[in-house]
């Protein structure tokens, strides 16, 4: 059996360290010696960075300094956060061989903790995707079957993390891609509040819903994380300049008497009913520890999906103009003019999924349509933020599945766009709204993992790590790990 | 009021979008494209008289900061990543045509 991550928190991590029981170059080896064995069947590193990290992590050690929760400890980053010097491609081909000549203000907050980067995980192409499938490199396989799928788009993130491979990973979260990877692989995910984490360095998707979040085993392990990459960025004017609170502090703390709202339309139709199940008796566990229980309603959580295709894809068809194989990246090698370099490297450099989005955002912004879908979504928008405020005058948090189903096989979805955006439709209204959501291991059906979503006022992340580490203390859901061994 | 959307719109909507397609990608994109929109139509159900548009949802209007000038230096770096450069420029093919 060789090294992993499986029963080590960061706070185990960090006291193995400051004993000296291991060194940072020692850790991460170790780390480099178990994705060695176990990557070439669970495919979830794009591109690894070990003469980095290890220069890294020695001069972690030489410092000795673990006064720092992340310091010396191993991670991996999602492949749209650039790392100066280091290919970062989005997993998209257009972006093949690309080094950022800039640090994604995560990263820098990252090396600063003394964080050790091993590497980039796989994710959909530019994040667009639910299944990993959509990356022009490889297929991550879901660590608990290597028959399904992982989710997405960070779903290399949500892969290392449950087959053990690091303690953590960060992802990022536009319409579900943080949470509804943590719910396939029995993991914590968090997207933070809109503005709570700097987006620059963050390839742009869908500016206004974008995040970047953590992806962990624990509760605690994810607010350690989140207490080192919020806060005010002047490079991101949508960051906010708000006190970044120690997001741990409410860990432990009773949820006696706490209101949590079940929102009634979470569990209609194109629920799958072992989700539901699972879901309601987390629910009852919640009760159990004395929270307050109350069903309401979100009207226009219906609406939400077709709203956020049309304004992810208005946003995104936008944001990918500048892929156009003039400054950076990939450059179509026979294209005679301008133009036809424009339209040769775009269209042998962007997937299926991504022309898809371009398209459908590009239609929704034209002039005939741009009333009837861009401008009537962005009102859908205020209806569902509006549903949110209601529930939150009365309510702490608000509970349901993170995801209508469980992971699916691989290939099953891929080529039906419509299921496969239908996917999103319960995590796609918290970054409509802006606000802080999570996801948790529920419990098992068939040997998978079942996520419970848990959603938050504006910038109150503390109060969903109180009740989510409530959950987890109580079920220890965290102690069940896959078995790697044997697969193939 | 179902929308319907054309093989011509759809090449169109590619040309604006500087991607180029088989005549039979683009029955399949038009296909696609077709199902993905009715199903964005629903939200026509839905009244949004006198409601107002969210586009973001950020409570800042504009961070205002010291105008002090910040060089990065990152001329060479950055002309590092271009896919050809010639003399600490970006090289493109000719955007006239028939000169040079």
């Amino acid at each position: 059996m060789t090294f992993n991550y499986f029963d080590k928190t960061l706070a185990d991590l960090n006291a193995d360290l400051k004993a000296g029981k291991i060194t940072a170059e020692e850790l991460t080896k170790e780390t480099f010696a178990n994705i060695d064995q176990t990557d070439a069947d669970l495919q979830a590193f794009v591109r690894l960075h070990e003469e980095e990290a290890l220069a890294q992590a020695r001069a972690i050690d030489a410092k000795g300094d673990f006064s720092n929760p992340l310091a010396g400890i191993p991670m991996a980053l999602k492949d749209n956060i650039a790392t100066n010097g280091l290919e970062t491609t989005g997993a998209s081909h257009i972006l093949e061989g690309f080094k950022p000549v800039y640090d994604a203000t995560v990263t820098t907050k990252l090396n600063e903790a003394g964080a050790v980067v091993v590497g980039k995980a796989n994710m959909d192409e530019f994040a667009m995707g639910g299944s990993t499938e959509t990356s022009y490199y490889k297929q991550t396989k879901n660590a608990w079957d290597y028959t399904k799928v992982p989710g997405g788009s960070s779903g290399g993130s949500a892969a290392a993390v449950a087959a053990g491979q690091v303690p953590y990973a960060l992802g990022s979260d536009t319409g579900g891609s943080i949470r509804q990877p943590a719910a396939f692989n029995g993991l914590v995910g968090l997207k933070p509040t809109y503005g709570r984490v700097s987006r620059f360095g963050l390839f742009a998707m869908a500016s206004s819903l974008d995040q970047i979040g953590p992806l962990t085993r624990t509760v605690k392990d994810n607010a350690l994380v989140l207490n080192a990459i919020a806060g005010f960025d002047k490079r991101d004017s949508t960051s906010v300049e708000l006190e970044v609170p120690d997001f741990t502090e409410k860990l432990g703390q009773s949820i006696k008497g706490m209101k949590i709202a079940v929102p009634e339309e979470y569990f209609q139709e194109g629920i799958d009913a072992d989700v539901a199940t699972q879901v309601k008796a987390a629910i009852a566990q919640l009760e159990a520890l004395g929270a307050e229980i109350g069903q309401v309603s979100l009207p226009h959580t219906q609406y939400g999906v077709a709203a956020y295709y049309i304004l992810m894809s208005s946003e995104a068809s936008s944001n990918v103009q500048r892929y156009d194989g003039i400054r950076y990246g990939y450059r179509a090698p026979d294209a005679k003019s301008l133009e036809e370099v424009y339209k040769k490297t775009r269209t042998e450099g962007f997937g299926d999924e991504v022309k898809r989005r371009i398209m459908l955002g590009t239609y929704s912004l034209s002039a005939g349509a741009y009333d009837a879908f861009f401008k009537k979504a962005a009102q859908i928008r205020t209806l569902i933020i509006e549903d949110f405020n209601k529930v939150f005058e009365d309510y702490d948090l608000i509970v349901g599945p993170t995801t209508p189903t469980q992971a699916y096989g691989i290939g099953a979805e891929i080529d039906d766009p419509k299921t496969m955006y239908l996917g999103d439709v319960l995590t796609i209204p918290v970054n409509l709204a802006g606000l802080p959501g999570l996801s948790i291991n529920a419990g098992f059906n068939g040997g998978m993992p079942i996520g419970l979503q848990m959603i938050g006022k504006p910038f109150d992340e503390a109060t969903i790590y109180q009740a989510a580490y409530a959950f987890e203390q109580e079920t220890r859901l965290y102690d069940q790990h896959p078995e790697l061994a044997g697969k193939a | 009021m179902a929308t319907s959307i054309s093989k011509e719109e759809v090449a169109h909507v590619a040309d604006l979008a500087k991607l180029s397609f088989s005549d039979q990608e683009l029955e399949h994109f038009t296909g696609q494209l077709q199902e993905i929109v009715s199903m964005c139509e629903k939200m026509a159900e839905v009244d949004t008289t006198d409601v107002k548009p969210t586009f973001s949802v950020t409570p800042n209007v504009n961070h205002l900061r010291e105008d002090v000038a910040d060089n990065w230096n990152q001329k060479k770096a950055l002309l590092a990543q271009a896919p050809e450069e010639a003399a600490d420029l970006i090289k493109v093919p000719a955007i006239l045509n028939g000169e040079d």
